[in-house]
């Protein structure tokens, strides 16, 4: 197959297909992430864009098609062996421990990155070095006045922040970032911007937005499903001039 | 190692995005031996001002110790169970059996009576923990029933109905005979329930702790963080069976006796209702409630066992609708105690 | 080849008794998430009815039934009304907490107006013989029994399939946020089907006085298999709960009388199969 033996392709997805009963939700989906790559996976509604993202991370296992994750085939692995070959996501809907301190939260975060979570003696509080990164991290999102504070009684700008910075705090190689800004009104989302141009150089990131002003600031390269198949796939410029995309998506 | 290309550039855009705050002090854990502590001073002067309740407060004890191992699945974990009690009876009828046919000495008998719990746990939770709400909760009830009918059908090893009896324990640590009055059965268990109380705080606020307190929280986020979720929940549910098999173990050399109620399914509701009376999750509540609702119980035992039914009942009716917590505020304000 | 007649006749009464005392359980768990541990008491009090309107005011069995069952939907919706629906909000396990301390109440109450002793239903002439059939003669009591369940598993079909009240009832189920916002009455739906599962649990507990003694420990000693009933039929499903009912039924009575000695386990065993295999009910996938 093509596409894996290409060294810097962090993500490759073939011929991806999705039924539910009657219900064909991915029709043959075929595409690549290599470092550096800032795709948007835009469409309307229904288009489904977040199933495509429930089989890449490993929440739904596909009809057919395969998953490779930096050169190794993924398709029938778990979340949890996917995240610890190099994937992280975020969720459309905000999905944290709501009673957790925002810095336990981020410790946990951290614990299981380490493989720590089967150790079943030391404190939590007498790992020093990773309580040190959870606070940096809590103050690179301007979060470090909530640490105590039980997420749930964060604002909701602030727990998509978590999001982000929980996905950031396990060093994935590739970052799948599902309506970051979903729900945060236009005044509250200057600090989740801000991270998202912060994002380092050399990860692989998928974003599923519908705010197409941050689409083409943001991505690279653009990939536009409708009803579950790949309508068209190329740089801004390609898909603002293709005139399918246009009659399809974007308007006039 | 930290991203070199993250620290300034995201500092600058919040810097300008929202003025400094100052960093709110970090969340700790209490001291793991606090509490037992506390207990082991409390549980000695209760054995020192009763003497003549020793009976009564060892059972406390060994029951605080079993609704403890279940507030680690229930509370801890957020796995619903009313099948706990085929972990203690196991742990009861293993250490019964080995004092029995092998060894009276209590420490080994002890063990035993871990183990036994222990493995009951690992194997069932094998089977159990691939599932989940309503049809984990009556996977449980089957399973502990299945247990209750294979005992009461080997009958030469377990007694059936009649129970497991015969057997009397040697002297601990070979120098203090379990006596008339209570008194080395007392402080044994006490001090049994001190040491493994402390084992559950440390599990509690380890790594492993954390992460299993987060699948109960959420466990989407969990797999989204990389955690074997299984593999997590079957090593709490394998400790706890090991806690609830030392509940069992303390039981039958305390007794001297086994019987099938061990292993009931009213046991394991009792439980239950015990933890959620005392509240589920922090440890503690589990010893309260068990404390609580043993008192209760033997109290209105003396007098017509139907009419503890109100009691109880009605009690259970009342902490649901006004929450104890609620209830505490409440009565702080009342006092005059500040908001 | 007797005894496989009588297993099968035994055993289909048997779970046509648990069938109607679980569907109301199934029904009440699948539409409301409201976990109910005190429906044993409903077919506790519908059963001591029946036996007080028979045996102490000597009322004709015909009449005392529907009166009893009628006294137990009142208990039920009255219950329902006033306490329970206020605790559809909380958490399952505050649920829990409170309706097995409502069936303390209930035990010790029965305890109190009755005493100890078991509740016997004086049965009319016409049921206390036998039927024959030709080839083999039955007690008349299975026969009313497996009549009853199937009358019973009718009407529940028919009505949830023809009615507008089941059609707001499987609306209520699958969709309760959606429903409300259609106009379907869901106060009324969930009262109305609290209080036909707790007549149902009442006709339960009058067909089934035979098998399980009424006494005031009956709210709580076979709540155990009412649940099973409802895990593996799928809550929510009538058909299901009919299958479960029949199918471990079948097999508890088959069990003691073939393999008395190993209790119930074959009972727990071909439950614990049968929800591992379907865990969301026998009919659902």
């Amino acid at each position: 197959m093509s596409g894996h033996a290409i060294p810097d392709t962090l993500l490759d997805v073939q011929a991806l297909d999705k039924r539910f009963g009657g219900l064909h939700v991915t029709r043959n989906v075929s595409f690549q992430l290599r470092a550096g790559d800032r795709l948007a996976l835009i469409g309307p509604n229904g288009a489904g864009k977040t199933t495509l993202v429930n089989q890449i991370s490993g929440v739904l296992e596909p009809s057919a098609g395969q998953i490779w994750l930096r050169g190794a085939d993924v398709t029938r692995t778990s979340q949890a062996q996917r995240v610890r070959a190099g994937l992280a996501r975020t969720f459309q809907i905000t999905t944290l421990a709501p009673h957790f301190a925002v810095q336990r939260q981020i410790e946990l975060a951290l614990f299981e990155r380490e493989g720590l979570t089967g150790r079943l003696w030391r404190s939590i509080d007498g790992y020093p070095a990773l309580q040190a990164e959870a606070q940096d991290i809590l103050a690179r999102f301007g979060l470090q006045a909530h640490a105590a504070t039980a997420t749930q009684d964060l604002a909701y700008g602030e727990q998509r922040l978590i999001e982000m910075a929980l996905a950031l705090a396990l060093r994935p190689k590739v970052l799948l970032l599902d309506e970051p800004m979903a729900g945060v009104p236009k005044g509250d989302g200057a600090r989740l911007l801000a991270a998202l141009d912060a994002l380092p150089g050399d990860l692989a990131v998928l974003i599923i937005e519908h705010d197409m002003d941050l689409v083409f600031r943001f991505a690279n390269r653009i990939v536009v499903l409708a009803e579950g198949a790949v309508l068209a796939d190329g740089s801004p410029d390609e898909i603002r001039r293709d005139p399918r995309v246009r009659a399809a998506y974007l308007g006039a | 190692m930290n991203h070199p290309t993250m620290t300034h550039p995201v500092q600058a855009a919040v810097a300008v995005a929202m003025p400094l705050q100052p960093a709110q002090s970090a969340p700790r854990c209490a001291p793991p031996w606090r509490a037992p502590l506390l207990l082991l001073v409390a549980g000695l002067a209760a054995c020192a001002a009763f003497p003549d309740q020793l009976g009564l407060i060892t059972r406390i004890f060994i029951t605080g110790l079993f609704v403890l191992s279940l507030d680690l699945v229930v509370g801890v974990a957020g796995l619903a169970t009313l099948g706990h009690a085929a972990l203690f009876g196991l742990g009861a009828y293993a250490a019964g059996i080995f004092a029995l046919h092998a060894h009276a000495d209590p420490l080994l008998g002890l063990g035993v009576g871990i183990v036994a719990g222990a493995l009951t746990a690992l194997v069932s939770g094998a089977f159990l923990l691939r599932y989940q709400g309503f049809t984990f909760l009556m996977l449980t009830v089957a399973v502990s029933q299945i247990v209750l009918s294979l005992v009461q059908k080997a009958r030469n090893w377990t007694g059936g109905d009649d129970g497991l009896s015969g057997f009397a324990m040697a002297p601990l640590l070979g120098r203090f005979a379990f006596d008339l009055e209570g008194k080395v059965a007392a402080v044994y268990s006490l001090v049994v329930l001190v040491l493994l109380f402390y084992v559950a705080q440390r599990i509690v606020q380890s790594p492993f702790g954390l992460a299993v307190r987060g699948i109960h929280e959420n466990r989407a986020r969990m797999a989204a963080l990389g955690t074997p979720v299984f593999r997590r929940l079957w090593l709490l549910y394998t400790v706890a069976g090991a806690l609830a098999g030392a509940a069992g173990a303390l039981s039958a050399q305390t007794n001297a006796v086994v019987g099938t109620d061990s292993l009931s399914f009213a046991l394991s509701a009792e439980a239950l209702v015990m933890l959620i009376l005392g509240g589920a999750g922090q440890l503690t509540g589990a010893l309260v409630g068990a404390t609580v609702f043993t008192l209760l119980h033997h109290t209105a035992a003396s007098i017509n066992p139907y009419h503890w039914l109100f009691v109880v009942g009605g009690l259970l009716m009342l902490v649901v609708l006004v929450p104890p917590a609620k209830a505490w505020a409440w009565l702080r304000q009342r006092a005059g105690g500040v908001r | 080849m007797n005894t496989l007649f009588n297993i099968l006749i035994d055993g289909l009464a048997y779970g046509m008794v648990l069938f109607v005392i679980a569907v109301g359980l199934s029904v009440t768990l699948g539409l409301m998430r409201f976990v109910n541990l005190s429906h044993g008491a409903f077919a506790m009090v519908g059963g001591y009815c029946a036996a007080w309107l028979t045996r102490e005011a000597q009322w004709s069995f015909w009449l005392a039934v529907p009166v009893a069952i009628a006294a137990t939907a009142l208990l039920g919706a009255v219950l329902e009304a006033l306490v329970l629906r206020h605790l559809y909000r909380r958490k399952e396990l505050d649920q829990v907490l409170f309706t097995i301390g409502l069936s303390f109440v209930l035990i010790a109450a029965t305890n109190a107006i009755a005493g100890p002793q078991v509740q016997l239903i004086v049965l009319p002439p016409l049921l206390a013989g036998s039927v024959d059939l030709g080839f083999r003669t039955l007690p008349a009591q299975r026969l009313l029994v497996i009549g009853a369940g199937l009358a019973v598993a009718a009407a529940a079909a028919w009505t949830v399939t023809r009615t507008r009240f089941g059609v707001w009832l499987r609306a209520a189920v699958d969709h309760s946020g959606t429903a409300s916002t259609l106009g379907i009455p869901i106060r009324t739906v969930q009262c109305a089907s609290f209080a036909a599962g707790a007549a149902l649990a009442g006709f339960g507990g009058i067909l089934g006085a035979e098998l399980m003694p009424l006494e005031p420990y009956y709210a709580l000693k076979y709540l155990v298999l009412v649940l099973v009933v409802v895990a593996v039929g799928g809550m929510g499903s009538i058909a299901g709960s009919l299958a479960a009912a029949v199918l471990l039924g079948t097999i508890e009575t088959a069990s003691r009388y073939l393999a008395s000695e190993w209790g119930s386990l074959f009972f727990f065993v071909a439950m614990a199969v049968l929800l591992a295999w379907r865990p969301n009910g026998l009919l659902k996938r």
